[in-house]
């Protein structure tokens, strides 16, 4: 899959984000790190420009309740709604049910294992092939767990 | 097979139309092997290699800023090589390309070398041609070069922009490369390093030596835009070599050779029998020629 890996707004550790990037990369996937301190129209224009399948967005800033759904918005509105949107970073629990409302499909804490969330991208490769619904805009019944 | 048909020719059209969702898709196609059999039109081409580290992508930023500026727009191909082990790759050219990700006026796509037979020859072509016919005045093909099948992708362009940076060693390591000889202008970054001006004086001492060309060689930093203006007016100025240039045409010559020989269907048991010592590397490659000759007929 061709994954973009972004860090919305103002955030400048992505030392996280680098480490999934090369996760991802020895996984088989081509991945486009975005760098830091990106808007989400900055973002939705890459993913527009370089074709992408799926969107990982790295927050550790607490912003992320504003930003994520956002993004998700933009995603939508720009006709992308086949596009598969992952979380990972600081997000509190409470917080999680916001982003998955928003088309969110998977939200990776700190500890997570990397198997896991090559797990997830396989999962959501086998859902697209098999037509299921797993875009940001599209419907909501499924979520990675 | 006939809706995808369908389907390609009613992106091609919207890209041309100027949607940016569809020409993004569009490329994707592209690489998949869909060629859209464009007329070809007028293109302006520009590619850019050199070693790893020197700064390519971050002064392509630069050139791509004072280019907006002057109304141009500007569409960057930037392609970075697949890993042979997962077949993944990463694409972070873009993250060093300042306003990339925000202007009408720009288009930045990362390409994987994929591992393509041969790489990326078959496509380069049509790429730069749906951009071109979509409006895209100047188009930009970066390249890593390290490895003859990587630099020979900026044979495929109509001028060729060397970047160079300081500390890098004796230049004989770039005339090793063999790059030098296909540049049309040379930029050594990094001039905000006072040792930038040693690399810059070794590269012109070497081309004196050599005499062979009028090649033009700019000092130049990316970081704080210290002589990129007049390295823009050096590609500007510079001529379109295409029909004359037979280093060039050899290079993109051989860069098709190796997508025939690596397309070639036996490859495996021949490389099986090279492995075995039944056959010769002689035999074994007049087997290849007579092999894809018997496929054209």
């Amino acid at each position: 899959m061709r994954i973009v890996i972004a860090k919305p707004g103002l955030d400048g550790h992505d030392r996280g984000a680098k480490v999934i990037t090369r996760i991802l990369r020895d996984a088989g996937h081509e991945v486009i790190y975005t760098g830091i301190r990106k808007t989400p129209e900055e973002i939705t224009r890459i993913m527009i420009d370089e074709d992408a399948h799926a969107l990982g967005l790295s927050s550790l800033s607490g912003a992320h309740q504003v930003l994520i759904p956002k993004i998700c918005e933009k995603l939508k509105s720009s006709n992308m709604h086949d596009v598969v949107v992952f979380a990972g970073g600081i997000i509190p629990e409470h917080d999680h049910q916001i982003l998955f409302d928003s088309g969110v499909r998977a939200i990776f804490g700190p500890g997570t294992h990397s198997n896991t969330i090559t797990e997830f991208l396989s999962e959501v490769e086998n859902r697209k092939l098999n037509k299921m619904p797993t875009g940001v805009g599209e419907d909501l019944g499924w979520r990675w767990c | 097979m006939a809706l995808v048909l369908i389907e390609d020719s009613e992106l091609l059209e919207s890209a041309l139309r100027g949607d940016r969702r569809s020409l993004g898709k569009l490329i994707s196609r592209i690489e998949l092997g869909f060629n859209p059999g464009l007329k070809k039109s007028k293109t302006w081409t520009l590619g850019v290699t050199g070693p790893p580290g020197v700064g390519k992508s971050t002064l392509i930023g630069s050139m791509i800023s004072e280019w907006v500026r002057r109304g141009e727009r500007v569409a960057v191909l930037a392609v970075d090589p697949s890993s042979p082990k997962s077949g993944g790759a990463l694409l972070g050219d873009r993250m060093r390309m300042q306003g990339s990700d925000s202007s009408d006026s720009v288009y930045v796509r990362s390409i994987a070398t994929r591992n393509h037979p041969g790489g990326l020859s078959y496509f380069i072509d049509p790429m730069i041609d749906v951009l071109a016919a979509a409006g895209w005045s100047k188009i930009i093909i970066e390249t890593v070069g390290s490895g003859q099948s990587q630099t020979r992708i900026a044979a495929f362009t109509d001028r060729i922009l060397l970047v160079e940076g300081p500390d890098r060693g004796d230049i004989i390591q770039a005339e090793k490369a063999g790059i030098i000889e296909l540049a049309d202008i040379i930029a050594i970054n990094k001039s905000d390093i006072p040792s930038a001006k040693e690399t810059f004086d070794s590269i012109i001492y070497s081309l004196d030596m050599s005499k062979s060309s009028n090649v033009d060689v700019h000092l130049v930093s990316a970081l704080n835009g210290d002589g990129i203006i007049s390295l823009i007016a050096s590609i500007e100025k510079c001529h379109n070599y295409e029909d004359e240039n037979f280093i060039r045409l050899k290079e993109r010559l051989l860069s098709f050779w190796d997508s025939r020989l690596l397309s070639y269907p036996d490859l495996n048991d021949l490389l099986e029998q090279l492995n075995t010592g039944t056959i010769t590397l002689d035999e074994a490659s007049d087997m290849v020629c007579k092999g894809l000759l018997e496929e054209e007929i």
